[in-house]
């Protein structure tokens, strides 16, 4: 496999499990551990990997509250909506933006402590923004599936323990 | 009034009587008394069936897809089968009569089995293969006529082996590449001598494919798509593994007209037809199963790279295997015959392998190992396989 190829290999494997060890990527790919750790290396440094995160069961969040805001947004003229979008993303509450198409512009989701936290930060902070047109706030009640694994284990099938 | 004068009558058939238990059989219900055992004995995928999949049989059931289908399976799905067939294998075949849907492989097998042999006809075959073969010859009155491969060929069938072993009534070559247990798989050279061999012999060869798709090696055409081949194969090849549908029991069977035709016919009157429930399920596989087929072979190829460096490592030597999800390690190096070396495995470290013996007396000196586990289990295996091993010596 040259590098571009494993570079492929161990995104698709990482984002399965960010804590795969370097070890356990070489094997499977039929390389070695030095190379795997030097190719992340190159992965991260090129910013294609821009970090690592675990999926957590809601349950274990601590009272965490979570919302998505849909926010509608004026454009500006040469940069549309990219200044607003980088201007909202540095708020620490803010968890992720996306520019989607459709009703509004800007799809944020958004952690608090409490729903009043969220409420005040929507009122103060972003509403008042420049070029901030109008928000609808929907705050998340329970979550199923999160980063392509489901929260809940409903499959519990054995199978026979020798089969030919 | 009593009638203990009379002997009690033997009410199974005597060659019934006389087939051996599958010796994968015994060690299944040892396996069975114990707690905590990581299996590697298993031959079927630790996937879920992909819910799109699942979805497609619910939804037949709720919209009444519930009665019998046509005898050769739902036209849709025989032409999906034929279309999947010429794109992925080369391999035309006409859905109205050149295909036929099973009740898995083993349902294939049999009524092809059942369609071509008479009394006496012998039936060439290679071991190590699968534990059903032989039997289902033997329930026919025909004769069951192992060929032995080698480690040192990989387990590659050769030719020089398969004319020492023709007679006259030679009359079909049964092939299972790649194969159960070994995971051995053929080049296109390989595939060639054993076609002219057929040809010269005027032998019919089945082809059991049903690994084909969990191949590791770059694909080639069926051995049934090579001239003068078509009119003298039947290729044998289902969903189970590739999908990971092993409980829908869907196979399919692709060959001559009349073969196929003849095949009908015992289908028929056995089996009328497989479930359209899981039918419904087949066709959404092949319309739409390519990603999740893909995503577990790579799955496959990735866990046997792990497996194989391992037990090299260990010094059990098994070589690279080209398909299935089996490594088949020789374990003679350790100075225990299979059956002894799995047992103590078992016992004194709870893993489970499959001795080599199971699939052929020419299994001796190995075992099976199945890679369709997660790779987490299987390094707790091979760790413990790792401990077991020294401990011999």
């Amino acid at each position: 496999m040259n590098d571009d190829t494993l570079k492929k290999e161990i995104v698709a494997l990482l984002r399965r499990n960010a804590r795969m060890p370097e070890k356990e990527i070489a094997d499977r790919l039929n390389s070695s551990a030095d190379k795997i750790a030097a190719l992340i290396r190159e992965l991260e440094r090129d910013r294609v990997i821009m970090g690592y995160c675990a999926i957590i069961n809601q349950e274990a969040e601590n009272g965490e509250v979570r919302a998505i805001i849909e926010v509608g947004v004026q454009p500006e003229r040469d940069t549309g909506f990219d200044m607003t979008a980088e201007r909202l993303g540095k708020f620490p509450e803010v968890h992720s933006v996306y520019l989607v198409s459709g009703q509004y512009d800007l799809r944020l989701e958004v952690v608090g402590q409490s729903l009043q936290d969220i409420a005040s930060f929507v009122s103060s902070k972003l509403a008042s923004q420049p070029g901030v047109k109008s928000t609808a706030t929907y705050f998340l009640l329970k979550k199923y599936k999160e980063a392509g694994v489901q929260i809940s284990k409903d499959e519990h099938y054995e199978r026979l323990k020798i089969v030919p | 009034m009593s009638d203990s004068k009379l002997s009690p009558r033997q009410w199974v058939a005597p060659h019934v009587a006389g087939l051996p238990r599958s010796g994968i059989r015994d060690f299944f219900e040892l396996v069975q008394t114990m707690d905590d055992v990581i299996s590697l004995g298993i031959g079927e995928p630790d996937f879920v069936t992909p819910w799109h999949i699942r979805e497609a049989c619910i939804y037949a059931i709720n919209h009444g897809y519930t009665s019998y289908t046509s005898n050769l399976g739902d036209p849709r799905l025989r032409k999906a089968i034929c279309k999947y067939s010429a794109e992925t294998f080369g391999l035309h075949y006409r859905p109205e009569n050149e295909c036929i849907v099973t009740v898995g492989v083993s349902e294939a097998l049999d009524i092809v089995l059942r369609a071509v042999l008479s009394p006496g006809d012998e039936v060439l075959y290679h071991e190590p293969c699968y534990v059903s073969y032989a039997p289902s010859v033997r329930m026919l009155h025909a004769v069951p006529v192992p060929v032995l491969t080698r480690g040192e060929n990989d387990f590659v069938l050769q030719v020089e082996d398969l004319e020492k072993a023709l007679t006259p009534r030679s009359k079909v070559l049964l092939l299972n590449y790649p194969n159960n247990p070994t995971g051995a798989g053929l080049t296109m050279a390989d595939k060639q001598r054993i076609a002219d061999f057929a040809i010269r012999h005027n032998l019919l060869v089945l082809s059991d494919e049903i690994y084909e798709e969990i191949s590791y090696i770059p694909r080639t055409p069926s051995i049934a798509s090579l001239p003068g081949m078509k009119e003298r194969t039947v290729t044998l090849n289902g969903f189970s593994k590739a999908f990971a549908m092993t409980g829908f029991r869907i196979g399919y069977a692709c060959g001559p007209a009349d073969l196929i035709e003849a095949m009908m016919k015992i289908h028929q009157y056995s089996m009328l037809c497989a479930s359209s429930i899981a039918q419904a399920g087949a066709l959404e596989a092949l319309q739409n199963g390519q990603g999740p087929r893909e995503d577990m072979r790579r799955e496959y190829e990735q866990r046997r790279n792990v497996i194989v460096k391992r037990l090299n490592e260990i010094g059990l030597s098994c070589f690279m295997p080209r398909g299935a999800f089996y490594v088949f390690p020789c374990i003679s190096s350790t100075g225990l015959d299979s059956t002894s070396f799995a047992k103590r495995l078992l016992q004194e470290k709870q893993v489970a392998v499959v001795p080599g013996t199971a699939f052929g007396s020419c299994g001796e000196g190995f075992v099976r190992c199945s890679y369709a586990t997660s790779l987490e289990e299987i390094e707790i295996a091979l760790t413990r396989i790792q401990e077991f091993v020294s401990g011999l010596s």
